[in-house]
């Protein structure tokens, strides 16, 4: 996957939301995840940006259900 | 070179051979082997002796043993068997109960006669594409001990191509059978989503997940394919469709059939030798057509979100409780989907029928696609970045590069061995419309008979 560096965030930024958003989740990063953690979520943020711009018009996706 | 399945089987129905004899024969190969290569996590001799002799049994009583008769098989240790623990390549599952009963589609081999020898090693809950497992260490490739055997189905592909067992199961979410088969150098076949049943399969990203067998020729593919068939109201996912038997369509030729080379995304960013391996199987097939699905790198950005949030949520009482306890190969990427947001996620979903629209309006112009099944051959054991075609990447996320977006939209695919590829296996992908394995079986047999697929076996 190759994602443009203009979409991806800035690290820092990252980093404060995975110390922010972990504990409201229940999740304790252990000192020696959080580098590892926030690289990776980087990546899946910048992932999202690379989507977010594209246009997929109507598309439906709402998952089928049968009661 | 050992026997295929088909071949063992039609030795033991004709009495030059004993299920048993061929069962301890495979069971010594393994104890002489895998301490170097690490195919196995288990290894089930009381059982497997037990049910070849069952088969003898059946054939001196005249009854039918089945297709598979005698034949030896391993799983993928994700795969339920009744009295193993599901590792699913984790320490945390060891912890587990044992499982009660098969898998439905081990239970389907083992109903048709399949002797199970034992479960194999794989990449951790199957997030990865090396099986370099911390827990139980990594799988090294028959032809290179030095080298990754691919992931994460990589014990099966390693126990294959080593001619430990002619017949393995694995699962592919991202690629997961096909990057496996092609650098170990054997066939292995991801079928439409929705094809065989997942019961009894730990599943990692359930819009994606598969299960699928791994072979050294096509007619035991298309055998083994064959018995796992058919619906199964254990699994939600399991399409409500009858048995497409492909074994007896393997003669019929691709004389009506309309093939194409992928270019764009599945052209760039390769060795040279991938390329030559496709186009030696364009040449082979007279497929000069050239065809551009759009959007690959999208593919590949949705799928990588999708995986990493469904995957999270599967373990998301272990990420709480005890995430040092997960291999630290996968552990930060499990804990980074647990905090993606989910529009991200519904995001990924929405592009995804995007994308299948795409590839729905190519198939209506050609029935078979041909793609490389990874950039690169096999790497090295611990090798975290390569240089391709120029450009420093990452080793073990790109060797997904041409699979991922095809699983994306769960389409059926066959990875082929190329003979004479390269001193190390290579692979391409036969990529056909939804619930249209049988084209891939019939392409894949011509391919066989003129000598440009054949398994790599290292004995």
């Amino acid at each position: 996957m190759s994602v443009t560096p203009e979409l991806s965030p800035q690290p820092s930024d990252v980093a404060r939301y995975v110390d922010e958003a972990a504990p409201l989740l229940g999740l304790r990063i252990p000192p020696e995840c959080r580098e590892g953690v926030t690289r990776n979520l980087a990546g899946l943020l910048a992932a999202g940006a690379f989507l977010g711009d594209f246009p997929v018009g109507d598309t439906e996706t709402a998952p089928v259900f049968e009661p | 070179m050992p026997a295929d399945a088909l071949g063992i089987a039609a030795d033991i129905r004709a009495r030059r051979v004993t299920a048993r004899e061929v069962t301890a024969r495979a069971l010594e190969r393994i104890r002489a082997r895998d301490r170097s290569l690490n195919c196995f996590t288990a290894v089930l001799p009381e059982s497997a002796l037990r049910d070849a002799e069952s088969v003898d049994a059946s054939l001196a009583a005249g009854r039918e043993p089945g297709p598979l008769a005698g034949v030896p098989f391993a799983v993928k240790n994700l795969f339920d068997v009744a009295g193993l623990t599901t590792l699913a390549g984790s320490k945390i599952n060891a912890e587990r109960p044992q499982a009660t009963c098969d898998a439905t589609v081990v239970a389907r081999l083992r109903g048709a006669g399949a002797v199970l020898l034992g479960a194999l090693n794989m990449d951790e809950y199957a997030f990865g594409f090396a099986t370099e497992n911390s827990h139980y260490g990594p799988t090294r490739n028959p032809h290179d001990p030095a080298r990754v055997s691919g992931g994460s189905s990589g014990g099966s592909g390693a126990a294959v191509a080593a001619g430990l067992v002619p017949l393995a199961l694995g699962s592919d979410t991202n690629g997961s059978i096909r990057v496996p088969a092609a650098l170990c150098g054997i066939f292995g076949l991801k079928p439409t989503y929705g094809r065989l049943s997942r019961a009894g399969a730990a599943l990692f990203g359930i819009s994606f997940d598969h299960v699928g067998p791994l072979t050294t020729s096509v007619r035991d593919l298309a055998t083994a394919y064959d018995v796992m068939q058919g619906p199964d109201a254990a699994d939600p996912v399991c399409a409500d469709r009858p048995t497409e038997a492909c074994l007896p369509r393997l003669e019929e030729g691709i004389g009506d059939l309309r093939m194409a080379v992928a270019d764009g995304h599945f052209a760039s960013r390769g060795e040279p030798e991938v390329f030559a391996a496709v186009e030696r199987v364009a040449k082979a097939l007279g497929a000069v057509r050239r065809v551009t699905i759009p959007e690959n790198d999208r593919a590949r950005a949705a799928a990588t979100i999708i995986t990493a949030s469904e995957g999270a949520s599967l373990h998301m009482d272990d990420l709480k409780s005890r995430p040092l306890d997960f291999d630290p190969m996968t552990r930060d990427r499990f804990l980074a989907g647990a905090l993606v947001p989910a529009a991200l996620y519904v995001r990924a979903q929405r592009f995804r029928a995007w994308y299948r629209e795409r590839v729905r309006e190519t198939f209506r112009e050609v029935d078979v696609l041909l793609a490389p099944t990874t950039p690169f051959p096999a790497p090295r054991i611990g090798q975290d970045t390569i240089t391709v075609a120029g450009d420093h990447v990452p080793t073990r996320p790109t060797l997904g590069l041409y699979t991922q977006p095809l699983s994306f939209i769960g389409l059926p695919v066959i990875s082929v061995p190329v003979a004479g590829a390269g001193p190390l296996p290579l692979g391409v992908q036969l990529v056909a419309a939804p619930w249209n394995e049988a084209a891939l079986f019939r392409i894949a047999a011509v391919l066989e008979r003129a000598g440009v697929a054949a398994a790599h076996i290292a004995g």
